[in-house]
């Protein structure tokens, strides 16, 4: 045997291995689909927690496509390894979930495998639905068997090579999942869903924030390969091909809780609006069509396990230049002229005063003072919000919104900056200038989306 | 660098004073009028249609006929960005007041265009819209627009009073696809029975015309012409919450 020919052999040894390692760490934990089921048949009340389930991770809202049926899928997620289509979740059985049993739908969540074996694309965020317990999954499972059946077939995935290959997968499932946990073992991170110390309500509340409301997903910042950095759970990320940024809901600058009370909280989830935030974006979305259907219970429990992480006190950004004489000068003109009518020449805003008390005063249009939102480091939605402008969701609490103009056909980048680094810096604010590239790349991107 | 603020502040200053002429009083107010500045800063104050021709109208169209273009937006029936963002995440209820809204303002409407198109042109747009091409299969667009166009209850809209340039990009976008109605899509089945000098003549002689003093929508379609195909056109239905009131 010469040496070339043991390398050879010693490299395909080492290739073996390592395949088969790989697909052990894959396999690990794995669900038995061919387990017997018990018999018990689905009944109204399951149907009726599988829908609210349903609603708390909101998962209408990716597997429906614009106009068309509820649940059939065929939205397009877009990731920055090319877009993925989301599949039917109704019980149709050619393209939907008609032949699949609650075995594979719990592995489907549990372990990111689809029912002929496929391994599925975490853009499904599996990682997190892996806390989902087996019952939860079995109502969520009845309430989908219930639906109306839509034929949509599935649509081939837009990913890239190699993000397209199965083998891709297998790798980073192996960097970024493993399944009964996601991110740090910490007392407080996600996989301390069953926590004994902790009270039911913050168990609750860690459940439904890491397991099926997802929350991570967008509130915790990605790396190049889209895996979430578990060290900093819920510390804010960037949505990818969107172009908004999740907040930290772990960081006083941002949209961390620790300093409301739990009631504020509860009330922006449910209708969208607070006293001293509202939602946008595609937050808005979440609010819209998960949780303003939430229990007040369930929203007060997500509410005492956010208001529990340990918060990100770094400081807030430093200012590294000031703006010149002239752009204050702009800024504060365009203000005046566009923004103040609503917004206030003090920037406090306007509300309503149809709530009493000192909780009350639904908001008509957002202070800017003082607002977190403004402020804190990541301008990109605030670029968003000018650009294309917008309206919280209606919700029951909130049914008639007030909106905000867009003003991408009136402003350009420079105004935006000028007007954006004004509201930054005045009535006390504090944080760093817009640049008018930070808004050219936010209008650039989504050019061709219109 | 210091010129150009000059001319950008004077610019700004002009633009102030259009705005302040457009804008409602700047006092807040719980309505519905203040609601509805995000559509107004596009669509004009009162929803009277931006002066560049792009923005369409909106006082005093049909209530069913916004309410339906408000869902089109929502469910991919219709194609823009800035539209389909700002209605996404706003109940179907909530939209239908928007459109009641805007059906029920009494605004003036511009004066007729200047058409420069030829005698001819302007002679094949008149008997399309007053009588159609039996021939072909086009029915007259009074047929169901109204004899005097100015729109039928409660989802037809009226014909006068839009830009040529408007009424050309909504027929041609009919054509390709990109705007559709619930169906069964009636105005789709039409425009594909009509040329590219069919589509001009008609909207060159519907934007020359003035709107008549009462421009109001009438309460039906009037009668059928002998002979004429009835055409049939989808809607949509109203709100579960509001279904059965007035």
């Amino acid at each position: 045997m010469n040496a070339i020919t043991k390398s050879a052999l010693l490299a395909a040894l080492f290739i073996t291995g390592a395949a088969a390692a790989l697909w052990a760490v894959n396999v690990r934990g794995e669900v038995d689909v061919n387990a017997p089921l018990s018999d018990s048949p689905s009944t109204p009340a399951l149907i009726e927690r599988g829908a609210y389930l349903a609603r708390a991770g909101n998962c209408m809202g990716c597997h429906s496509a614009r106009g068309g049926q509820q649940y059939a899928g065929g939205r397009a997620i877009d990731t920055p390894f090319g877009a993925v289509y989301t599949p039917n979740l109704t019980p149709d059985n050619a393209t939907g979930l008609g032949a699949w049993n609650a075995s594979h739908f719990y592995r489907a969540l549990h372990n990111g495998r689809s029912r002929d074996g496929h391994l599925l694309n975490p853009v499904f965020p599996y990682t997190n639905y892996t806390l989902v317990t087996r019952e939860d999954s079995d109502a969520l499972f009845a309430f989908l068997k219930s639906l109306p059946a839509a034929s949509s077939p599935p649509l081939p995935n837009g990913l890239r090579f190699p993000y397209n290959l199965q083998a891709s997968l297998a790798v980073w499932r192996a960097l970024y999942f493993s399944p009964g946990k996601s991110g740090p073992d910490t007392s407080t991170g996600p996989a301390a869903v069953m926590q004994p110390q902790q009270t039911a309500q913050w168990r609750r509340g860690a459940y439904l924030v890491n397991g099926v409301g997802h929350c991570s997903a967008c509130h915790t910042a990605r790396n190049a390969l889209g895996g979430e950095d578990v060290s900093n759970n819920l510390g804010g990320g960037l949505i990818a091909v969107q172009n908004w940024y999740a907040p930290s809901l772990v960081s006083p600058h941002e949209a961390g809780t620790a300093a409301w009370t739990t009631e504020e909280t509860v009330r922006l989830l449910k209708t969208g609006v607070a006293r001293e935030a509202s939602i946008g974006g595609p937050m808005a979305e979440v609010v819209q069509g998960g949780t303003q259907y939430l229990t007040d219970q369930d929203l007060s429990a997500m509410a005492v396990y956010l208001k529990s992480l340990p918060q990100d006190n770094r400081p807030s950004q430093k200012i590294a230049a000031l703006p010149s004489a002239t752009i204050t000068t702009q800024g504060a003109l365009l203000y005046e002229q566009h923004c103040a009518q609503c917004h206030g020449v003090d920037g406090k805003g306007q509300r309503l005063a149809d709530i009493a008390g000192p909780a009350g005063g639904t908001m008509a249009y957002p202070a800017l003072a003082g607002n977190r939102a403004v402020t804190m480091p990541q301008t990109a939605n605030l670029v968003q919000v000018v650009l294309n402008g917008g309206y919280p969701a209606s919700t029951a609490g909130n049914p008639r919104p007030f909106g905000m103009p867009p003003f991408v056909l009136l402003l350009s980048d420079d105004d935006i900056a000028a007007v954006l680094t004004h509201i930054r810096s005045a009535w006390g604010n504090q944080a760093a200038l817009v640049s008018p590239l930070d808004v050219n790349r936010i209008r650039a991107k989504q050019a061709d989306g219109f | 660098m210091l010129c150009s603020f000059f001319i950008r502040s004077l610019a700004m200053l002009a633009l102030t004073g259009i705005a302040a002429a457009q804008t409602p009083p700047s006092v807040f107010r719980d309505d519905i009028a203040q609601r509805v500045q995000a559509c107004t800063a596009c669509h004009g104050s009162q929803g009277r249609a931006a002066a560049d021709g792009y923005y369409p109208r909106l006082a005093g169209k049909p209530a069913g006929y916004l309410y339906n273009q408000l869902l089109g937006f929502k469910a991919g029936r219709r194609h823009y960005g800035l539209m389909t963002q700002l209605v996404d995440p706003l109940s179907d209820a909530y939209l239908l007041e928007i459109a009641q809204y805007f059906s029920q303002i009494e605004a003036p409407y511009p004066a007729a265009q200047r058409s420069t198109a030829s005698t001819d042109v302007l002679a094949r747009g008149r008997v399309l819209v007053m009588q159609g091409d039996r021939a072909r299969n086009v029915p007259a667009c009074v047929q169901c627009h109204g004899q005097a166009m100015t729109g039928v209850l409660p989802a037809i809209p009226g014909l006068l009073g839009l830009p040529r340039d408007y009424v050309n990009a909504q027929l041609g976008a009919w054509r390709t696809g990109q705007r559709r109605a619930q169906a069964p899509d009636c105005m789709k089945a039409v425009v594909a029975r009509l040329s590219d000098a069919d589509i001009f003549a008609a909207s060159s002689w519907l934007s020359a015309q003035a709107v008549p003093t009462d421009a109001h929508p009438v309460a039906q379609r009037p009668a059928l012409a002998p002979g004429a195909l009835a055409v049939e056109c989808g809607t949509a239905a109203l709100p579960v919450a509001t279904r059965g009131q007035p």
